[in-house]
């Protein structure tokens, strides 16, 4: 059988890369958002293992959860993401600075 | 080494290659198209811990309606690559070390010494008749009730939001029927009837 803590750092070795995702693609929004997708596959990876492990069905309940949430988040991010596109013509984060002092 | 091991090491294997191509790609549509990858080992993974309703819903909804509508995103937005991708060799050792780092401390926490296989039994599998499905639904419709409807709200109010953020107006010069105006319109506002004699053609 595989042990718990395979699961565990395979979430988190997804989750690292994600972070280093939003690290080295930090002008581009689309990228940013998909790392921010893995970043909450790594975490239902973790709650998947527990609700295996432990026995508990409320861990994938709770996947459920974030999956619609995670779903919601996608499609407003991508309609700021059109809109943006729409006015400026960019989708540099760096000519994103309007508000700047 | 049985079945259930080599399943677990090449999904894996392939889950951190397409998940190291997303961040790394040159094409944003490259990225997506690695990240439909990744989504769908990772389903694969949940299959094997016996999570079976989520691993499909993860491809039939996730794979299917996000991913698409990433893709379709990206594929709609012509953007210039070039200077996204500045920055990306100076980010890179940065990146890099926070990730390893990242890594090595959190299999300090969760690696083998406190979540092994002593620690954590793998529990006996289902038996051929359980249904993870109708586990699943009875747990969400008794005790998640509230949450259930929760998650449903919000998914009507980014239904909403991302309808109010995409529609525009059009401009003044588009022209429109009005559905009323025709209805209402009768033989007099179309038709003119002229009374004029008849005109004889002179024969050359």
């Amino acid at each position: 059988m595989i042990p718990l803590s395979h699961y565990l750092i395979l979430g988190a070795v997804l989750f690292a890369i994600s972070m280093a995702g939003v690290f080295i693609n930090r002008k581009n929004v689309i990228i940013l958002l998909m790392s921010i997708e893995l970043m909450l596959l790594a975490v239902n990876m973790n709650f998947v293992a527990f609700s295996h492990f432990l026995g508990d069905l409320s861990g994938q309940i709770f996947v459920f959860f974030i999956l619609t949430v995670a779903a919601a988040e996608a499609a407003i991010g991508l309609a700021i993401l059109v809109v943006l596109f729409r006015n400026r013509g960019t989708i540099n984060v760096a000519d994103l600075d309007t508000m700047k002092g | 080494m049985p079945v259930e091991q080599i399943t677990f090491w090449i999904f894996s294997a392939i889950m951190i290659a397409s998940a190291l191509r997303v961040i790394t790609a040159r094409n944003p549509v490259h990225s997506v198209l690695f990240l439909v990858l990744t989504f769908f080992t990772a389903a694969a993974l949940w299959l094997l811990l016996e999570a079976e309703f989520l691993g499909i819903v993860l491809v039939l909804v996730y794979v299917g309606a996000v991913m698409v509508l990433f893709l379709f995103v990206v594929m709609m937005i012509d953007v210039n690559i070039a200077p996204l991708r500045e920055g990306f060799v100076r980010f890179l050792p940065l990146g890099a070390l926070v990730g390893i780092v990242m890594v090595a401390e959190l299999v300090l926490i969760v690696g083998p010494r406190y979540f092994g296989s002593d620690r954590y039994e793998a529990p006996p599998s289902a038996p051929a008749d359980y249904s993870n499905t109708e586990a699943l639904g009875r747990l969400l419709y008794s005790e998640y009730l509230y949450q259930f409807e929760i998650a449903a709200f919000i998914l009507l109010v980014s239904i909403i939001a991302a309808i109010t953020l995409t529609m525009r107006k059009r401009p003044e010069t588009t022209k429109y029927q009005t559905p009323g105006n025709q209805v209402r319109a009768d033989r007099a506002d179309r038709l003119r009837v002229v009374r004029m004699d008849s005109e004889r053609r002179e024969r050359p």
